[in-house]
């Protein structure tokens, strides 16, 4: 088992300053994620304009990977369309529990580091929480969503 | 208990103590010689479940393969023998507590179900709106949640003592809380999130002053201190077998014979009843009005021969030595600046909670299984103590007789390694 696949760098940095960290002044959906078995709880906020993901950050508290998924999504789905950012989280989702070979890690890009938890089932759970809060937040869902 | 009390020795050849010999004691334990990512096991999750010493797996296993049968119901030798061996293992855990009778000693799956049960029999019958029932702060969510549905159904109110920034009870509050309309205290003996030894005997003093049956969750206390239920003159006292180096999926409710003569059946079924017919049915008698069904034989048989290794180390042995791995764990982890520990009672069993600056409580369970280091991290089923300390979660280490100091070495290092790894 090698603890730095699963936290590399990328992870390591964004988890110590996770970018887009705020409550921002306006947004236009927002959804909570809850993870009740670590604690760990995140709050997602939107701001769409004409079906485009124009502003996104995220609060809370968690694990460094919980955090480190979090930051690392608001970067990569800032400026796609809803349907391009369910389409990541798809990629995402085989990326983090999938078979090896069917992911293609290139087209991650930086997304890719997440994807050492696969060799940690228990922590799959962590990674993802950030990505069912923000398909909720797509979904204009008020309510707190669990990855339970 | 005077666990706490024993403080003079120097620390390490404290540990190193003659007439313990750990060596020996881990031999007994298959599961700890082995190697996980690397490293030797350091298993330090023991208040989650314990593990098994090779009398209580052969004791389950000579009893498959020699004298399964079902109990209480055959004149065949099988079913004699299942029977003899299921009995006996009440009769070991009724002395094991001391007991009066082993009318007293009722199977259920675990502490769980021994709370449940309590509520559902002895409060649904005996409460109604306006009867409050005490518990405290640092329960473990079996001990808030069958009192939360029985408030749903007949209107109890349930109130909490409230607990000290060490992780102690208040005990000011406890006199204020214990009222005419309290109907029951139901306490923690040993706490799994903190470590926290409750003062029982005082309040179960306190609380038959005016007349109020106690309940205990003895479900972390049974494995590590005696529990002598007619010194303690406690009412109901829970158990889980698996907390005690016993099986899984067997543990048991004690409860006092006029009380449990009184309450109505928890489940219906075979071996609870007498006499069926369509009109009505005869109870049995105890504690088999308790047993409804076909009960866990193996899990009982296993939970006797646990019963009979704990005896024959001694609980008192068991405590002095714990006690000492507490102390040198306490040292050692308090040395890291970036931890903090969580439940610093005066009293404490080998439980120490506890976060590291910068580090959250998941990663660190990864990182030191990384080294071969089994702790427990998250909420520990006590919600209300994360939130009354004001975390999300903690990182537990719990030490059994069979842990040594260079386990405890083993899980600073690992905490070192995960500083290195995250800050
Ligand atoms: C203090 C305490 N009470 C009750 C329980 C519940 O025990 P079980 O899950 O075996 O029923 C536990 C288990 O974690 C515990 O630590």
């Amino acid at each position: 088992m090698d603890l730095r696949e699963l936290y590399q760098d990328i992870i390591v940095d964004h988890n110590r300053s996770p970018r887009n960290f705020r409550v921002p002044e306006h947004y236009d959906r927002m959804a909570d994620g809850f993870n009740p078995l670590c604690g760990d709880k995140l709050h997602v906020y939107l701001s769409v304009d004409d079906n485009r993901v124009t502003d996104v950050s995220f609060q809370g508290s968690g694990c460094a990977i919980s955090v480190a998924s979090a930051s690392l999504m608001t970067e990569a789905v800032k400026g796609l369309t809803e349907q391009e950012a369910r389409a990541l989280f798809e990629d995402v989702h085989k990326a983090l529990t999938g078979d090896e070979d069917a992911v293609d890690l290139e087209r991650l890009g930086k997304l890719a580091a997440i994807s050492g938890v696969r060799a940690f089932p228990s922590r799959v759970k962590c990674a993802s929480l950030c990505w069912h809060t923000l398909t909720a937040a797509l979904d204009q869902q008020d309510t707190a969503v669990s990855t339970e | 208990m005077n666990v706490a009390s024993q403080n003079t020795l120097p620390l390490n050849s404290a540990v190193a103590e003659t007439d313990f010999d750990v060596e020996a004691i881990r031999r007994d334990f298959p599961v700890l010689h082995q190697e996980i990512n690397g490293h030797p096991l350091a298993y330090l999750d023991n208040a989650a479940s314990s593990q098994r010493p090779q009398s209580v797996i052969d004791a389950v296993r000579y009893y498959e393969e020699h004298d399964h049968a079902n109990v209480h119901r055959g004149v065949h030798t099988l079913s004699q023998r299942a029977t003899d061996a299921y009995e006996g293992g009440r009769e070991k855990i009724r002395a094991f507590i001391n007991a009066e009778s082993n009318q007293e000693i009722i199977y259920v799956r675990g502490a769980t179900e021994a709370i449940n049960l309590v509520a559902q029999s002895y409060g649904r019958s005996r409460m109604q709106a306006g009867d409050e029932i005490v518990i405290t702060t640092m329960e473990h969510h079996s001990n808030i949640v069958p009192w939360q549905l029985l408030a749903e159904q007949t209107g109890v109110r349930l109130r909490v003592i409230p607990i000290t920034r060490r992780g102690e009870l208040e005990l000011e509050a406890v006199d204020e809380l214990l009222n005419e309309r309290t109907r029951l205290l139901s306490v923690v003996y040993i706490s799994n999130a903190l470590g926290t030894i409750n003062p029982v005997k005082t309040l179960i003093d306190k609380a038959h002053s005016r007349g109020i049956p106690v309940m205990l969750d003895a479900a972390q206390a049974a494995p590590h201190t005696r529990i002598d239920v007619q010194a303690l003159d406690c009412d109901f006292l829970a158990m889980s077998g698996h907390k005690m180096y016993g099986p899984t999926g067997i543990g048991i409710l004690y409860g006092k014979r006029s009380l449990l003569e009184a309450m109505p059946p928890y489940q219906g079924g075979g071996e609870m009843i007498l006499a069926v017919n369509f009109e009505r049915s005869v109870y049995n008698e105890l504690p088999y009005k308790f047993e409804a069904g076909t009960p866990n034989i193996s899990g009982a048989i296993g939970l006797g021969a646990a019963v009979d290794y704990l005896q024959a180390i001694g609980l008192e042995r068991i405590s002095r030595y714990e006690h000492k791995l507490l102390r040198y764990a306490t040292e050692k982890l308090e040395s890291i600046p970036e931890l903090k520990i969580v439940g610093t009672a005066r009293e404490k069993a080998s439980v120490i909670s506890f976060t590291v600056d910068g580090v959250h409580p998941h990663d660190l369970g990864t990182i030191v299984d990384s080294e071969g280091v089994a702790i427990r991290t998250g909420h520990h089923c006590a919600m209300p103590v994360m939130e009354f300390f004001g975390v999300p979660a903690t990182a537990r280490a719990s030490f059994a007789f069979y842990n040594t100091t260079a386990e405890i070495d083993a899980l600073a290092n690992a905490l070192q390694t995960a500083l290195g790894v995250l800050r």
